[in-house]
């Protein structure tokens, strides 16, 4: 099981995500989706037939889940409480951190898995799926996001910095 | 080993999954750069995983344009009646120009040396060839010019077969490691139907389920079987079969009844194998994140050039990276591993 660390021992945006209306999250929710879509349509590719699955993303330290249905032409990203979230294919759950940085390309996700910080349940060939194609994206999904919030782009990446800095990137390889 | 005898500089054979694996691969210091088609064509028939004959073509250049290699694993056995999916493959290597193919099979072996002489043959790890008798009759019949040895023999034995084949060797040096003679393992096959041998992928992933129940512990499934149980906090691995733990009358407790959840690491080997004339340098994990790929290669281009410098070898710790968080040197070292 996973130990909620203390909020603070947290970097700053998690506390403040905690507190957020669901449906404030929304657009930017959707402007994510709508990004990758755009400019990493290869995603869609090596997903195959995975692309029309659903997967719920758990990040175990914070009030809601994320559901996405990466479906090429209208892929969408929508958070959920936990208790409420629709019937999915497949669960990734671990802290945001964690997800937050096997997302961004800088770690390992069978080295977390290993470590028994990752948890997988479902369609483990669609989540195996999602890991690669993920993975195939040059820089990191997280990189190509940050460009799609146009005036705002610079606090977008000071906020990943911020993020990879605090969430210890690279800490399971040392 | 003969201390006297100076180390050649071997070549890193690293592994890619995806384009982007490759491109880091190359830029973290691979000399080598080993993939294959998205088809049952390789070993590591993963969804998501692997390249398109375009993505392939791409990575060559980018590969070339660098001064390194790119070689095509065509490693799997092909059932009879399908044997055009193994056709295509060897040519899609030769239109895109890698350096060398990897085969297991006689058949496409044959094909490839009588149908494109100009590509250069490497035999597979899955041919499970170890004897210098099996390694010169490949040589010999299809022209093969490097034999990737099966992970059962010491460096002495390693050091005797090169003196009698007139190939070049690549030795694995770091990453999972199956327990079963490569390529003649048929567990999945027992358990999924799937062949690791012919469908490219042991332990499908469309039939491997994990469970974690309220105490933390969690049940990981091959098929209908319980392939292992790990604990609230303990450390796991791969659903293998040859990992996995299991109860039998004569054992008070589930047991690994053929290895640990456990990676190969011969980075404290690697002055040994370089002067047991080994040329290639082998990381396995295609199967692997590009996180994986550029810290394991990262490590072992900074251990190799430092040994070529003379110096003592720059070991990384790379713990975190291994199965169960567990290295071993399986044979290598000595034949009590079993
Ligand atoms: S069960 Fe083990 S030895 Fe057999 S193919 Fe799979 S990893 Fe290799």
């Amino acid at each position: 099981m996973f130990a909620s660390p203390a909020a603070s021992d947290r970097p700053w945006p998690l506390p403040l995500l905690r507190f957020l209306p669901l449906p404030l999250l929304q657009p930017i929710l959707t402007l994510i989706g709508t990004q990758v879509a755009k400019t990493q349509p290869d995603v869609f590719l090596r997903l195959g037939p995975h692309a029309l699955k659903s997967f719920i993303i758990d990040p175990t330290d914070l009030p809601f889940v994320l559901v996405l249905k990466p479906k090429p032409e209208a892929p969408s990203l929508s958070a959920w409480r936990r208790d409420n979230a629709p019937y999915s294919h497949a669960r990734i759950a671990g802290t945001f951190l964690d997800l937050f940085d096997l997302i961004d390309g800088s770690l390992d996700g069978d080295a977390l898995f290993f470590s028994r910080k990752l948890r997988v349940t479902g369609d483990t060939e669609a989540i195996v799926a999602l890991r690669n194609a993920l993975d195939d994206v040059d820089g990191g999904v997280v990189e190509s996001i940050t460009k799609a919030f146009g005036p705002l782009a610079p606090v977008a990446t000071i906020t990943v910095s911020h993020l990879r800095r605090l969430g210890g990137r690279g800490k399971n390889h040392e | 080993m003969n201390d006297d005898v100076a180390p050649r500089r071997p070549e890193l054979v690293c592994p890619a999954g995806t384009p982007a694996s490759l491109r880091t691969a190359v830029d973290a210091g691979a000399d080598t750069v080993y993939c294959g088609l998205q088809n049952a064509t390789n070993a590591r028939n993963f969804p998501g995983l692997n390249f398109s004959p375009e993505e392939l073509r791409k990575s060559v250049d980018y590969a070339h344009a660098r001064g390194r290699k790119v070689l095509l694993a065509v490693n799997t056995f092909p059932p009879a009646g399908q044997f055009q999916l193994w056709k295509d493959a060897v040519g899609i290597a030769a239109s895109a120009g890698v350096d060398a193919i990897i085969v297991a099979d006689m058949g496409v072996a044959a094909y490839a040396s009588r149908e494109y002489p100009q590509l250069r043959l490497h035999l597979s790890v899955q041919a499970g060839a170890s004897s210098p008798e099996a390694i010169r009759f490949h040589c010999e019949e299809f022209g093969i010019r490097r034999v990737v040895l099966p992970r059962i023999l010491t460096v002495a034995e390693i050091a005797d077969v090169h003196r009698q084949i007139p190939c070049e060797i690549e030795a694995f040096v770091f990453g999972n490691i199956g327990m079963m003679a490569e390529g003649r393992c048929s567990l999945t096959n027992y358990v999924t139907g799937i062949s690791t041998n012919m469908d490219g992928v042991c332990s499908p992933a469309a039939d491997v389920r994990y469970e974690e129940d309220a105490d933390g512990t969690l049940t990981t499934r091959l098929g209908s079987f319980v392939i292992d149980q790990y604990r609230c906090g303990e450390n796991g691995g791969y659903p293998t079969i040859c990992k996995g733990r299991y109860g039998c009358s004569v054992q008070s407790e589930p047991y690994y009844a053929f290895e640990e959840p456990r990676s190969l690491n011969l980075s404290a080997l690697l002055p040994d194998l370089m002067r047991a004339g080994v040329t290639a340098l082998k990381i396995e994990g295609r199967q692997r994140s590009r996180a994986y790929v550029k810290s394991v290669v990262a490590a072992f281009r900074l251990a190799v050039d430092g040994i070529m410098a003379g110096e003592e070898p720059a070991l990384t710790d790379l713990i975190a990276l291994t199965e169960g968080h567990k290295e071993t040197q399986g044979a290598f070292q000595s034949k009590s591993w079993r």
